[in-house]
């Protein structure tokens, strides 16, 4: 979609001030209903594209996300511009910096065209934990469309922008994506610099593209990637143009198969991924049964390690520096009587926090910082991160054998909204097939696969390739070469 | 089940208030997720090294010098509370 936009751009069949109002038109229309946007930009996104407009009728060369709109997850920094991570805690918070996955969008002339709803702090598999409320998702109003970046997914799904920037620590960008029905792609740790990202598991955090295509992902891909030296994490990407890579070819590929994982699918997932194996099949790829034993301690081990770098990553959110403070709920009780002095520091602390952070957030600090407390360490964090390596070495033997193994992204479909509210527990298993690609920090996508019929209504599934550490070449290649040839 | 004088003192230590319901839910949410985890106790890591980076990226090492940020207005502006140009906070001793 960004290839034909940018033509009609640089054919002068359209604008891209032109572009820009159309996407704020969609937006005024669908909105309403959907909830995806939080902020809007538009005064910023004119200015952007009248830049770009200038540089077109001056006759020079424009980047492929040159004047393209796209809309920007609220958990990373937009310099002068509101950036609530979805959190009642930031609500009156206005980012002094650019994010460096913004910079870079800048940079290439991307337009901006507003900030996008999420779970509290990116956690979430819903968008159910925003403190703005729940984004609908645009392929049925009473269904979530995942989370935590289900802002960004619902926008590109429903026409409002067209890329979209997610973060991903154990799912966030390719459970929305499977549930909306677009691609969503969790960068290699390290590809894409994390600094502006507002922290919520820094071993897992990655920011990436939610698009319509493949191709779109390679592009936006291509734009944020690279060292960054503000991110020591970071690595090079020497200027790499993924969407260069993107030959529609994958005979000989090997993609691996997890048996176990197959057979306990619903039966319409299992037709889904069936489909998908033959579809790979049918275009050259040798598809290859593998054991991956570990795989079962994934969400577990990811459900100690990161709650634990949550409750370190959240002790900022605390009023002091910014955002909302509580500090006068004795005065407010207790009329004219000035206490303001006499309360404490840790009163300060506790209040803001108690009224300011939302329950999955609370139980997410509760849990990291039980698991961290004397007396826990070593059963809980220690013993997660030493499984964290048993499944990175059985990951190590497997990529022996494939160059990379397919999964659903998701167990099922979108679920209704409040159907998963009620039990934290039930909301992790969404990240099941998932988080595993955040523990390893391999890059992984998912692409939609079809639909399932449920109460008559055709709702989207996505399929998951993981790949090796630093090969979104050739992630992009097999999903784009599906993509290509689906019909 | 995780005692409430236990859930008190992790918040504690955590500085997040709770009230009496939230103690309650918090309690039992976290007892099931930890019976839940126990699965990890299976696990055979005998002389398992942890893992904190995946990627295996070495120290990047650099010059730890200062340099000027753009945009201390901005910073300035979000102070809760401000008093000449700095950042109001309670006493801390």
């Amino acid at each position: 979609m960004i290839r034909e936009l940018h033509q009609k751009l640089i054919d002068k069949k359209i604008t891209s001030v032109q572009l820009t109002e159309q996407y704020f038109a969609v937006i005024e229309k669908k909105d309403k209903d959907l909830n995806a946007y939080l902020t809007l930009t538009k005064e910023v996104a004119l200015a952007q594209a009248e830049k770009v407009d200038e540089k077109i009728a001056r006759g020079e060369e424009i980047n492929l996300l040159e004047g393209i709109p796209g809309a920007i997850k609220d958990v990373l920094c937009t310099q002068g511009v509101r950036t609530t991570a979805g959190s009642k805690i930031l609500d009156n918070y206005i980012a002094p910096y650019d994010a460096t996955v913004v910079t870079r969008l800048k940079e290439v002339g991307a337009v901006m065209l507003g900030k996008v709803n999420c779970d509290e702090f990116a956690m979430g598999s819903s968008t159910e934990n925003s403190a703005y409320g729940v984004t609908k998702n645009p392929h049925d109003l009473s269904r979530v469309p995942g989370g935590s970046s289900g802002g960004s997914a619902a926008a590109v799904a429903a026409g409002e922008a067209a890329w979209a920037l997610g973060t991903d620590t154990g799912g966030s960008i390719r459970l929305p994506a499977s549930f909306c029905g677009i691609v969503g792609l969790k960068p290699t740790y390290g590809r894409v610099s994390r600094y502006g990202l507002m922290a919520m598991a820094s071993s897992f955090d990655q920011v990436g593209p939610m698009t319509a295509s493949v191709e779109d992902a390679a592009i936006v891909l291509s734009a944020i990637a690279g060292h960054d030296k503000r991110d020591a994490t970071s690595t090079d990407s020497f200027d790499k143009k993924f969407e260069d890579y993107l030959t529609g070819e994958v005979k000989g590929m090997k993609i691996g198969i997890i048996k176990e994982y197959q057979e306990g699918l619903s039966t319409g997932m299992k037709k889904v991924m069936e489909a998908v194996i033959e579809k790979y099949k049918k275009l050259g790829a040798e598809i290859v049964e593998i054991e991956l034993p570990t795989f079962k301690y994934a969400l577990a081990t990811y459900y100690i390690i990161q709650p634990c770098e949550v409750s370190s990553n959240l002790a900022r959110f605390d009023g002091i520096k910014y955002g909302m403070r509580n500090d006068d709920k004795k005065i407010s009780d207790l009329n004219d009587i000035d206490f303001a002095e006499d309360k404490n520091l840790l009163e300060t602390y506790l209040d803001t926090r108690q009224y300011n952070l939302g329950a999955e957030v609370k139980r997410r600090i509760m849990l990291g910082t039980y698991s961290l407390s004397s007396g826990y360490y070593d059963a809980y964090y220690l013993r997660a991160q030493k499984v964290r390596t048993l499944i990175k070495k059985d990951f190590e033997r497997v990529l022996k054998e494939v160059d990379m193994v397919l999964t659903p992204t998701g167990v099922s479909p979108a679920f209704k909204i409040g159907e998963k509210t009620d039990d934290p527990l039930q909301m992790y298993l969404e990240d099941i097939f998932t988080v595993t690609a955040n523990i390893l920090g391999v890059p992984a996508i998912s692409v939609p696969a079809g639909t399932i019929k449920v109460e008559d209504k055709d709702l989207p599934v996505g399929f998951q390739l993981m790949g090796k550490w630093f090969d979104e070449e050739n992630l992009l290649r097999a999903a784009d070469a599906y993509e290509k040839n689906k019909k | 089940m995780i005692s409430k004088d236990e859930i008190k003192h992790i918040a504690a230590l955590a500085r997040v208030g709770l009230d009496e319901v939230e103690m309650e839910k918090i309690s039992k949410d976290l007892s099931s997720i930890l019976d839940w985890m126990e699965e990890l106790k299976t696990a055979d890591v005998e002389g398992v090294e942890p893992t904190a980076h995946i990627t295996g990226l070495a120290n990047r090492m650099r010059n730890d010098t200062a340099r000027e940020f753009g945009n201390k207005e901005g910073i300035v502006k979000l102070f809760p509370e401000e008093k000449n140009g700095y950042d109001k906070v309670k006493s801390v001793l």
